[in-house]
């Protein structure tokens, strides 16, 4: 019995682990996008992780990115011997889990079967476009409260620290927009500048407007996928029935366990 | 035809239409099933509620069905059919051009049939344009980049195999050449969204209209500077579209930034039928307005009465050379009724 309950409680250390993974195209953690579908701890030291992306096709570059991250994240509690990731129901799956589950540094796997890009090239590339819609979303906000452009581009670190906002989603987005500017080495000081380009340099006041519109196209980029991929998610494995009152989702997966309640089988 | 509540009657024609065979019985592999099973999942997210299809009839429905569709319950007037072969997949291809032609054959006055080709099959390919020319008296191709074929996960326009093509294409009339650049259904070694080769292609065959389905979504800045660029490319709304319904401010940016940068005259309508119905489609852009704080950040662009005229008909019968004031008469001389069985 006490062995049973401390499994469940470390099964559980491992789901909030895994919230540090991110999917790296819709900036969210791949447990809130229901992607992580079971976790299991054996002997107090081995994890097995198994996801499923919303589909069949979805970009293999991602798949590897993700189950890197997974695997990553929970070697680092430090309890943790062993990792076993299982990415399920993709079209490369299988070089997925070889990839991850071998002895191979993460690099070379990704460059072979991701067309020799660089995992670290394309680590940088999806943070920079994280940093980008989290800016935005900051930026606008403080638009609409009435900050001027000048008074956006010239705010120090400690200014922007004691602002509260409002609405949820710059609530959500002002830390993690803050953490990047912090790891990223772009603000540091407290009188740092705390809008200011992927490269670091400074906006002037007539070009926010351009910048914004920068901003803007990139994300509508994201969110195409985005509002696929979410949708995509929820509608994986599922029928429509017509029936006498009309069509229903039916969900028809059997033994698909829900994450958190898979957290504390 | 849509008619407008005011009475005013618009000429519709879907430019990206498909009668596919995704069936069980036609599936060749693991990848046929989840080809297909992605599909239903677009069709089953982004459709309204009362839309929703049955699985069974989603993966394989009757020649009735398409009339019914796009003619009858829709506003259609003509509809481009597109081929996709994806031959590693299905065993008698996802949708061939014979098949979609035997079903246009019952309406020839509403249907154009498009052919489809594979570079990588070197002079087969070449063969096979013109049988497709011969046969069926094809004006346009549908090109699917990503398309696996033996150890190729994929190929760009501008592989010298694909410019034989395009040059044969250009000889014998085959003028509008269709290019899924869109959201990765078969992802792969060659980048599915990468836009870039359509810079190439565009350049070197001034006399082809290269037509890019799905707006180049997710890549819609790139495919815009392309666009701005170059005359004879224009830009599908298949899949921007049915945004309309579940995210209409997210469509109001799409839409704002093509007409900004492509422009009014190179927007193409396209129901995806049928992965969409194209009745609640046309009415829902009909009625759309772009918000206009969205509207404003590009010098307040709108989808007026004419300009959604010309994305819903006119833009396209351009293309395909079709005079609209004659189609029309002789679609109104044939009233719209269903064939028997």
């Amino acid at each position: 019995m006490l062995h049973e309950v401390q499994q469940s409680e470390l099964a559980l250390v491992v789901w909030e682990q895994l919230e540090n993974v991110s999917d790296p195209e819709l900036d969210e953690p791949i447990t809130d996008m229901g992607f992580v579908e079971r976790v299991d701890v054996l002997n107090a030291e081995k994890v097995e992780v198994d996801f499923r992306l919303p589909t069949y096709w979805c970009s293999p570059n991602f798949a590897f990115l993700m189950a890197f991250g997974i695997k990553q994240e929970v070697a680092e509690l430090s309890w943790v011997r062993d990792v076993t990731v299982t990415l399920k129901d993709h079209c490369f799956d299988d070089k997925v889990n070889a990839g991850v589950n071998g002895n191979r540094c993460f690099d070379e796997v990704f460059s072979q079967y991701c067309n020799g890009e660089s995992l670290e090239a394309v680590k940088l590339k999806f943070l920079e476009k994280a940093f980008i819609r989290r800016q935005e979303t900051i930026l606008l906000a403080m638009q609409q409260i009435g900050y001027s452009a000048e008074e956006i581009v010239s705010m120090k670190l400690s200014e922007f620290d004691r602002i509260e906002f409002q609405g949820e989603e710059e609530r959500k987005q002002k830390p993690r927009y803050r953490s990047l500017l912090i790891s990223h080495g772009l603000a540091f000081l407290s009188k740092d500048p705390v809008f200011v380009t992927w490269s670091g340099n400074r906006i002037e006041p007539d070009n926010l407007r351009q910048h914004l519109s920068e901003l803007r196209s990139v994300r509508i980029n994201m969110e195409f996928n985005g509002a696929l991929c979410r949708g995509l998610q929820s509608s994986r494995y599922k029928e429509v029935e017509i029936g006498p009152d009309g069509p229903t989702l039916v969900d028809f997966i059997h033994g698909r366990v829900p994450p958190r309640d898979a957290g504390s089988v | 035809m849509y008619r407008t509540k005011d009475g005013k009657e618009i000429f519709v024609l879907d430019g990206h239409t498909h009668f596919w065979d995704g069936s069980p019985e036609n599936q060749a592999n693991v990848h046929g099933k989840q080809f297909i099973d992605c599909f239903y999942a677009y069709h089953t997210n982004l459709s309204p509620e009362t839309e929703l299809w049955e699985k069974s009839k989603f993966e394989k429905y009757s020649a009735d069905d398409v009339y019914r569709d796009l003619f009858v319950d829709g506003p259609d007037d003509m509809a481009i059919i597109q081929s996709t072969y994806l031959n590693d997949f299905y065993k008698n291809g996802f949708s061939s051009i014979e098949r979609s032609s035997a079903m246009a054959s019952r309406h020839p006055e509403r249907f154009i049939v498009n052919g489809s080709f594979d570079p990588r099959d070197g002079e087969k390919a070449l063969e096979y344009i013109h049988y497709m020319k011969e046969n069926f008296d094809i004006q346009g191709v549908k090109m699917y980049t990503a398309e696996w074929n033996g150890d190729s996960k994929g190929w760009a326009l501008n592989d010298p195999a694909a410019y034989k093509c395009f040059e044969l294409c250009d000889k014998l009339g085959i003028r509008n050449i269709h290019v899924h650049k869109g959201p990765t259904i078969i992802p792969l070694n060659k980048d599915a969204f990468d836009v870039h080769d359509v810079d190439h292609a565009a350049t070197d065959f001034q006399n082809l209209n290269w037509i890019i389905e799905h707006c180049g979504l997710p890549r819609l800045d790139d495919f815009c500077w392309i666009a701005t660029q170059e005359t004879n490319v224009y830009a599908g709304l298949a899949v921007a579209l049915p945004f309309i319904h579940s995210r209409p401010r997210y469509f109001g940016e799409v839409i704002s930034e093509l007409l900004w940068w492509v422009g009014e005259d190179k927007l193409l309508f396209g129901s995806d039928y049928a992965i969409w119905t194209p009745a609640w489609i046309v009415d829902q852009f009909w009625n759309y307005q772009i918000p206009e704080d969205i509207s404003a950040e590009r010098s307040g662009v709108q989808l007026t009465d004419d300009i959604k005229e010309k994305i819903l008909g006119l833009n396209a019968a351009q293309l395909y050379n079709i005079d609209v004031a004659a189609k029309l008469q002789q679609l109104n001389a044939s009233p719209i009724q269903i064939a028997a069985e």
